[in-house]
């Protein structure tokens, strides 16, 4: 019978301590706690939380075995569905996944679905060791293109199988956007990242680092050349998008991305590496996505005032529940229902200020959010030094621009179905180069189910 | 790792290496780029690519002192290792793709300034290789700080010096020579590519525009990643604003922006000064006792 208390709280360090440190902001359940909120689950009959979730983790199953202090139970209960448990209880957002589905949620609060998830990752990841069973190799190769969710999820997969595996990734450190774009107080890099990577390269899955597919080697040339079987393309969405408004190229005028990578892949926020990184004293970041919360927080732990522009209102904030609640603390600013429609320079062109314009919300668009239209005669400025741009991403049109006969549709994302097949035979895509820029889940389960097809396709062969 | 299998200082603060890195090697075309990190603390820097080898799987990269992470690498001796080289990076020179035929029967100049020098010397040889002789003007402040005017005389059409001082070849800056060349000479020029310091780039092409001669650039714009991640290279061309990773590093000479250009590759030197002033005090033992080194 489940138990009637509120939801454990979970720890975190202090709002104003954290605002000017890079350490994790979360600290996560210790034992006891995430036994106490495991036995609030009601382990519904149909879990709607499993429904909701995007590779349907036994996430009742998993639960009861926390509350019975199985561990290592539950973590094999939820590595039957997903790979990386401590870094999905962290990113996920949970709110419009399994703890929004969860039955608790109606008159009160949601199980912590997410912090026991976490909490089995970090548990197991603690353990270490455990040595991986591997079906002996089938001799067939196949290439994975990119070291983020997707890649590592596929490449997992199927060096399980029997394959053997190369990722090629393009930067020189594997991992991604968990790497590049997730900041340090969100995801851990050392402790939280890098043990998942060596879990994968544990299977015998090779990494060769500073190799751009679409550059230093193509599609066509690992297929025809290199002898492999088959490619899996999960080169992620990492093109930065501008608003096309004037004063753009002024200097101070940063896309998320540069600011983001410049500080968690070069570290620029540690003295002892060489790469800069400029904060103003007033930063304005636009946007109010997940990314955009990572800089607005950044920014702020560099030492700038630091406030969030966006064009609809609170309702609407596409990042997760938990980072706006954290940037708040934190003391980030919010300007809601304000669009920037041009950036203020001075005489030496570096920003001055943000010229916006107050906004209103008209009728639902294709998202069904509601649109934002600017009210006339609304415009005012912000003044501040440097503008952060946060508007999305797209996919990158290096691969698909040497890959002769691998179709692409909206925003240059690569066509492929829904278990990852695109229109070349051999070459399979997945995760944000082909949805555009979502979330580590879905990219993990589309690694995953291109994984089986691939497996389909190449065994068809043997 | 990648291997430094040669080095040659070719002026007290400019340096040529040959990196072991087939598979740039294989892939690398007139016009490209690598990124270099030198150490696991170092910045990601773009270098034009000075010369490759295919069969023997090496890239020549030639490197100026500007920062604490050039001085690195400018530091390392042939035998030792860098931490990461990528590429090639950026689109090939325009030419590569057009047909031998209409090249052989173009004039081509090319106007180098200073380590500018560098990536123009892959692109004289590419096309003397295919039987084109390209005109090639050679600048720099004086004879010293020339460089690779042996390698570009060997596979240049006609070689012209110009040396601030007059202690090489011609007295005063490329345009002059560029002026004299084409209005008191009357040579006559098919295109021009100018490749070295922006200021430099900006007044050829400027020149050029009154010739009516087309003019190709090749920018050196701030960069993180090298593969249109960041967005650091915005430049604006004709009105339009590209990046210089994946749309150049070679661009219309004629539609840069170049004082956008200039202020933008200008947007870390306060930083990087300061960077680089406090390496050196503590280098010389300068132990500051009121933290304005952090």
């Amino acid at each position: 019978m489940a138990n009637k208390i509120p939801r454990v709280p979970v720890r975190e360090q202090d709002p104003l301590k954290r605002a000017s440190n890079f350490e994790e902001v979360c600290y996560g359940y210790d034992e006891q706690e995430a036994r106490l909120e495991a036995t609030r689950c009601l382990d519904c009959k149909k879990p709607r939380c499993v429904e909701h979730c995007p590779v349907s983790v036994h996430i009742p199953d998993f639960i009861r075995e926390v509350a019975a202090g199985r561990f290592a139970e539950a973590a094999s209960v939820i590595a039957a569905d997903s790979l990386l448990p401590s870094i999905c209880g962290r990113v996920c957002p949970q709110e419009t996944q399994c703890e929004g589905a969860c039955i608790l949620g109606v008159k009160g609060e949601p199980v912590a679905i997410g912090k026991l998830e976490r909490f089995v990752g970090d548990w197991q990841l603690k353990q270490g060791g455990e040595k991986p069973t591997i079906a002996p190799s089938n001799g067939q190769r196949v290439a994975v293109i990119g070291s983020g969710p997707a890649g590592l999820a596929c490449a997992a997969d199927l060096a399980r199988m029997g394959y053997g595996v190369k990722i090629f990734e393009a930067l020189h450190k594997p991992g991604g956007v968990l790497v590049y774009g997730i900041p340090e107080f969100r995801l851990p890099k050392e402790r939280v990242v890098a043990p998942e990577i060596e879990k994968v390269k544990a299977l015998g899955v090779e990494i060769e680092t500073d190799t751009i597919a679409g550059r230093t080697l193509t599609i066509d040339s690992l297929l025809d050349e290199e002898g492999f079987g088959a490619v899996f393309i999960a080169s992620g969405a990492g093109l930065p998008q501008f608003m096309g408004i004037p004063g753009e190229n002024l200097n101070g005028v940063v896309s998320a991305n540069e600011f983001l990578t410049r500080v968690n892949l070069m570290r620029a926020f540690d003295e002892t590496y060489d790469t800069p990184v400029f904060v103003g004293r007033r930063t304005v970041v636009v946007g109010g996505g997940n990314v955009a919360m990572d800089a607005v927080r950044t920014a702020r732990r560099l030492g700038a005032e630091a406030t969030i522009v966006y064009r609809r209102s609170e309702a609407e904030l596409p990042a997760r529940v938990e980072e706006v609640h954290h940037a708040r603390e934190e003391g980030i600013q919010f300007r809601m229902l304000t669009n920037p429609v041009e950036v203020l320079g001075d005489e030496k062109g570096w920003v001055r200020g943000v010229r916006c314009v107050a906004m209103e919300l008209g009728e639902p668009d294709a998202s069904g959010r509601r649109s934002p239209v600017p009210l006339v005669g609304s415009e005012f400025e912000i003044p501040c030094e440097q503008v952060i741009m946060a508007l999305g991403t797209s996919p990158n049109p290096l691969i698909a621009s040497t890959t002769e006969g691998l179709e692409t549709g909206r925003k240059g994302c690569i066509a492929a179905d829904e278990w990852g097949q695109t229109s070349r035979e051999g070459v399979f895509a997945g995760g944000d180069a082909v949805t555009g820029a979502a979330t580590v889940i879905l990219a993990m389960g589309a690694g995953r189910k291109a994984a089986q097809a691939i497996d389909r396709y190449l065994s068809a062969k043997r | 790792m990648y291997k430094i299998l040669l080095k040659r200082q070719l002026t007290p603060d400019i340096v040529l290496m040959h990196v072991e890195a087939p598979r740039v090697a294989r892939s690398a075309q007139p016009g490209q780029f690598v990124i270099v990190r030198v150490d696991e603390q170092g910045e990601r820097v773009p270098l034009t690519i000075a010369d490759y080898d295919a069969q023997e799987g090496w890239v020549a990269i030639v490197i100026q002192t500007v920062g604490v992470s050039t001085r690195k690498l400018c530091d390392r001796e042939a035998g030792d290792e860098i931490a990461d080289f990528v590429g090639p990076l950026g689109r090939p020179s325009d030419f590569v793709s057009e047909p031998l035929e209409s090249l052989r029967k173009q004039r081509f100049l090319f106007v180098a300034g200073g380590v500018g020098t560098a990536p123009v010397y892959p692109q004289v040889k590419w096309l003397y290789e295919r039987g084109v002789a390209a005109d090639v003007i050679v600048g720099a402040k004086n004879a010293a700080t020339l460089i690779l005017v042996d390698e570009m005389r060997a596979v240049a059409g006609r070689l012209f010096l110009a040396t601030d001082d007059g202690s090489a070849g011609y007295k005063g800056l490329v345009t002059g020579l560029l002026q004299e060349l084409v209005e008191q000479k009357g040579q006559h020029y098919d295109r021009v590519i100018a490749i070295g310091p922006m200021i430099m780039m900006k007044f050829v092409a400027a020149a050029t525009r009154t010739y009516g001669i087309p003019t190709v650039v090749s920018l050196n714009s701030l960069m993180v990643d090298g593969t249109g991640m960041c967005g650091a290279c915005r430049v604006t061309v004709g009105g339009r604003t590209r990046f210089t990773c994946v749309d150049g590093p070679e661009f219309d000479g004629h539609e840069v922006d170049f004082d956008e250009a200039m202020r933008r590759q200008g947007m870390y030197r306060t930083l990087e000064e300061r960077a680089r002033k406090i390496e050196e005090e503590r280098a010389a033992g300068h132990r500051c006792r009121i933290g304005l080194d952090r």
